[in-house]
């Protein structure tokens, strides 16, 4: 019996493009619609099998760049290639490519059978093969016993289902799926999530997730491109995304964040010191930053990544300590959030851990607390 | 090598019958668009804007007696061409007293009797639009299946309601009461409007009134506004498309409408249609029938599609 | 919400205005006497009369096939109007095009009757095209206002259509064309039908467009009723107008029953 194919070494070919040659090839792509530029001069580079989310808000361009991808809109300039072939100018019907789509657009006149058998028809392929195609789609979805049913008779995780085993039945190389989960309900979308990762892992096809929610990206994604004003803002792995934005916008956009202005007090080639007026304190970064003496520059950190206590703490090089009065407190559970007003008045928001249950000693509204971060646990941002 | 199950070759694609007709109007230059406009683009040329021009054309001719019965634009005399026009068809609409009275008499019932419909159409509209739904699908068929049946025979239902030994007169006999002269005034042709016309009233209204949002009501009851003036100030001004739009439809085939003054008018019942109808069939003026029939192109029709284009205009901002 | 009576009562006598007139011809169809207001007695002669007057029957039939045709005609054309309107959104002549399709639906019966009979009557002269008038002349005037409701009624429904049906077709490798008679048709087939069912109704009841365009030995029936009405009363027309609204109360019945045992399912997302 043969083996199955061993996964390659390394499973993530971005990190070594010298050697792996992409699947899908965007090439400065700009989509003018009238004067306004909906997607700007996009290049990127998607590898196979990869779990590749768009991310953005509404009118970041996302849905315009995927519908550029199923053939939907032709490009204004620039080229996209697929697997090696140009694919700018040949109409959706003949792309190797399947889309799933945000409103599901199952046919409503037609069965979950006659829905998912509808592109294998359009292949002429003979009925005993569809028919078997279908019965192994719905298997793997789990609607064997729907095949009957009007879309108009199932539920909405069901018809989501329906639209995957559609869109996977041609055997696409490239899955697009347009706000796959947005119409289901958060817990609904939780379960799909790690369904919809299964079976992608389970085909091997290349996904393209557009999405305009953050979590559920970081659930999926192999890699995220953010993308902002029809611009790709950052392009990373999720942990990459979140720990070291490369812009304000990135920071901000994906989770919560303190973000502060600070100039360069010290640039040395292993640390650099930052004065933040705002913070009220120095800032010391425990590693080198491509910047400038005295330039302005912006440093961000995450709530949970900061530490609160009523003493102060010790720390050294004068720096990385603050202290403000708490204002307001969350308490999410797991987690609480403080409040903390500065004597800058800049108000910074800070998380804890609950660590222990129904703290007597826990730190409570109005109370003086210093709040301490690592040299590393920010990110220094230039633009 | 690959064997066959590699999943990224595609499956063999067989050259589709569309295709190859797709292809082949497409090398002739010949796009789908043009394919799809093509026949209701000449249709409409042929049978709507052609016939229109000839009309403009022989309104500037005069009758004479022949086949067809009114003289030539275009003449060839000695071998050169001539053109005669006549003025005096227009002339005649505005130096006789019945043209223009026929206009004003047309508009004026029209407007009356669409005010008229309003006043019964929009309480109706509002009953079916309140009550329960089981009712209210009743309610609407009952409103739609006149629209369904014949015009000509609702009008001749309304005759035998009306006339002098007519259902009402019967009943009001048994009271003593003498009978009515009802037929054959502008009375009947009020009634006849108001009740040909009542569903195209009712219909938009209803489709207005049954999106109105009951919390609204509630929200200005709730404020301090009475029932009547909770009326005013909310109901009626957001339903003002639907009057708009039930008055457009009954006030502009009631303009033009033939079937209803001759049937219930009286001689001195003075409708345009009727008069464009007498001139062609009874006088067999087709030149002043067709200057008759411009006028009222210019007078009526045109302010109303311009009417008709600056409220769509407004609906779509 | 407080209920006030006036909306009721108001209610109640417009629905007894609409229906009284009809009830009372109903009744009197039945009615032995000549006098149609008298009553002297049930009877079904009118309607035998009815049914032995080859004129009556022979403009019926007439009626029925031109409004068959007209309603046909006018599907075709209206729904090819109707995807151009909501679908190319700019094309040369746009305006004018909507105008044109448009126009027939405020423009007088008159008008339409004189202009249409005016050009037949110039063809005839200029092409030999067409010969006399007749059915064939009533058809096509009759085609021509029904494309109008066709038109709106299709717009409406297509106006609606959600887009991304057509592109999962597409997605799925239909070309336009094929997507158009596999997805398209078939959910605009309900408009389809109520805009054939439009354009019939409104052919079968036009008299003063058909008075214009038909000629000798072309009466339909609605000239028909009009000329024997315009004489004064007649008992077979009250016997023609029971059976025209019985056969209309049973269609109009049967789609309000078959719309609303569909309604839970037409509630789909």
């Amino acid at each position: 019996m043969a083996k199955k194919p061993q996964l390659a070494i390394d499973t993530r070919p971005w990190r070594d493009p010298a050697n792996n040659k992409p699947f899908v090839r965007i090439r400065n792509v700009t989509k003018k619609f009238g004067d306004v530029a909906a997607v700007n001069d996009v290049s990127l580079d998607i590898y196979r099998s990869e779990l590749f989310c768009l991310l953005g808000g509404s009118g970041s361009g996302k849905s315009t760049l995927l519908r550029m991808l199923a053939g939907f809109e032709t490009p204004t300039s620039g080229t996209i290639e697929i697997d090696g072939q140009d694919m700018t100018d040949v109409a959706p019907y003949n792309r190797p490519v399947n889309m799933m789509f945000q409103s599901y657009a199952l046919f409503p006149h037609m069965t979950v059978e006659q829905n998912v058998a509808y592109g294998l028809k359009r292949d002429h392929l003979p009925r005993a093969e569809i028919a078997a195609r279908v019965s192994e789609l719905l298997t793997l979805v789990k609607l064997q016993d729907y095949g009957k049913r009007k879309p108009h008779q199932l539920s909405g995780g069901q018809r989501q289902r329906v639209a995957l085993a559609r869109a996977l039945a041609k055997r696409p190389k490239l899955l697009l799926l347009d706000e796959p989960l947005g119409a289901l309900d958060k817990k609904l979308r939780e379960e799909t999530q790690f369904e919809l990762v299964k079976i992608q892992e389970q085909l091997g096809v290349t996904f393209i997730v557009v999405t305009h929610d953050q979590e559920e990206a970081m659930t999926l994604a192999t890699r995220i491109g953010v993308m902002n004003q029809g611009e790709i803002a950052m392009i990373g792995e999720p942990a990459d995304i979140y720990e070291f934005p490369n812009s304000r916008f990135v920071a901000g956009f994906i989770g919560s964040v303190n973000m502060v202005e600070g100039i360069v007090t010290e640039d040395e080639p292993d640390h650099i010191r930052i004065r933040s007026g705002e913070l009220g304190c120095d800032i010391y970064v425990g590693h080198g930053v491509d910047c400038a003496p005295d330039q302005l520059l912006w440093w961000a950190i995450r709530p949970e990544k900061m530490h609160l206590s009523r003493e102060r703490p010790e720390v050294g090089h004068d720096a990385n300590v603050t202290s403000g009065v708490v204002e307001e407190i969350a308490y999410l559970g797991d987690i609480s959030v403080y409040q903390i007003a500065l004597d800058s008045g800049k108000r910074i928001r800070v998380s804890q851990t609950n660590a222990s249950r129904g703290n007597p000693d826990a730190i409570t509204w109005e109370e003086r607390v210093f709040v301490t971060w690592g040299d590393s646990s920010g990110s220094v941002l230039t633009s | 090598m690959t064997t066959a199950h590699d999943p990224t070759i595609p499956p063999p694609r067989r050259l589709k019958p569309w295709n190859v007709f797709e292809r082949r109007l497409a090398r002739m230059g010949i796009t789908g668009r043009m394919l799809v406009l093509a026949a209701p683009v000449l249709w409409l040329l042929v049978f709507f804007l052609v016939p229109l021009a000839v009309v403009f054309g022989i309104s500037l001719a005069t009758k004479q007696f022949g086949r067809p019965p009114y003289s030539a634009l275009l003449s060839t005399e000695e071998g050169t061409v001539q053109l005669t026009l006549h003025l005096s068809n227009y002339i005649r609409l505005f130096t006789d007293n019945l043209y223009v009275a026929a206009y004003f008499s047309s508009i004026r019932i029209a407007l009356i009797s669409t005010i008229i419909t309003l006043l019964i159409g929009y309480p109706m509209a509002y009953a079916i639009a309140r009550v329960p739904d089981r009712w209210r699908n009743i309610l609407l068929m009952l409103v739609i299946l006149p629209f369904w049946t014949s015009f000509l025979l609702r009008v001749y239902a309304l005759t035998g309601f009306m006339r002098g030994n007519g259902v009402i007169n019967q009943f009001l006999g048994l009271f003593g009461i003498p009978p009515l002269v009802m037929m054959q005034t502008d009375f009947a042709v009020y009634v006849g409007i108001v009740y040909t016309y009542l569903p195209f009233m009712i219909l938009p209204l209803y489709t207005n009134l049954v999106k109105l949002d009951g919390s609204l009501l509630e929200a200005s009851a709730d404020l301090g506004a009475r029932p009547l003036r909770t009326f005013l100030t909310i109901t009626l001004p957001l339903s003002l498309p639907g009057i708009v739009a039930g008055s457009m439809l009954v006030f502009i085939p009631a303009i033009g409408e033939f079937v209803i003054p001759s049937l219930l008018g009286g001689p001195e019942t003075l409708m345009i249609g009727r008069v464009l109808w007498d001139e062609f069939f009874t006088s067999t003026n087709w030149p002043r029938a067709a200057a008759v029939a411009i006028a009222m192109l210019v007078v009526v029709v045109v302010p109303i599609m311009l009417l008709q284009r600056a409220q769509n205009a407004v609906v779509e901002k | 919400m407080r209920r006030g009576w006036f909306i009721p009562i108001v209610a109640a006598l417009g629905f007894s205005f609409l229906y009284a007139p009809i009830i009372s011809l109903v009744v009197f169809s039945f009615n032995e006497n000549r006098l149609v207001t008298v009553w002297s007695g049930f009877s079904l002669k009118w309607y035998g009369e009815l049914f032995s007057d080859p004129q009556m029957l022979g403009a019926a039939w007439l009626s029925l096939q031109i409004a068959a045709i007209s309603a046909s005609i006018a599907l075709v054309l209206g729904t090819l109007a109707a995807i151009a309107l909501v679908r190319f959104r700019r094309f040369r002549g746009r305006t004018l095009f909507s105008g044109m399709v448009s126009a027939p639906l405020v423009m007088p019966d008159v008008i339409t009757g004189l202009s249409l009979l005016l050009l037949f009557v110039a063809m005839e002269s200029v092409l030999g095209w067409p010969q006399g008038r007749g059915m064939l002349t009533i058809v096509i005037a009759h085609s021509t206002f029904c494309t109008a409701y066709v038109c709106v009624v299709v717009q409406s429904r297509l106006s609606d259509f959600d887009r991304s049906l057509e592109e999962a077709a597409m997605d799925l490798g239909a070309s336009p064309l094929r997507t158009f008679f596999d997805i398209t048709l078939p959910i605009i087939a309900p408009a389809l039908v109520s805009g054939w069912l439009l354009g019939f109704t409104l052919s079968l009841d036009d008299l003063v467009i058909a008075s214009f365009v038909s000629g000798p030995g072309s009466s339909t029936l609605p000239m028909v009723i009009f000329s024997k009405v315009r004489l004064g009363v007649s008992p077979d027309v009250n016997a023609l107008a029971t059976i025209i609204i019985g056969i209309v109360s049973l269609g109009v019945l049967t789609a309000t029953i078959i719309q609303l045992r569909n309604r839970p399912r037409s509630s789909r997302a």
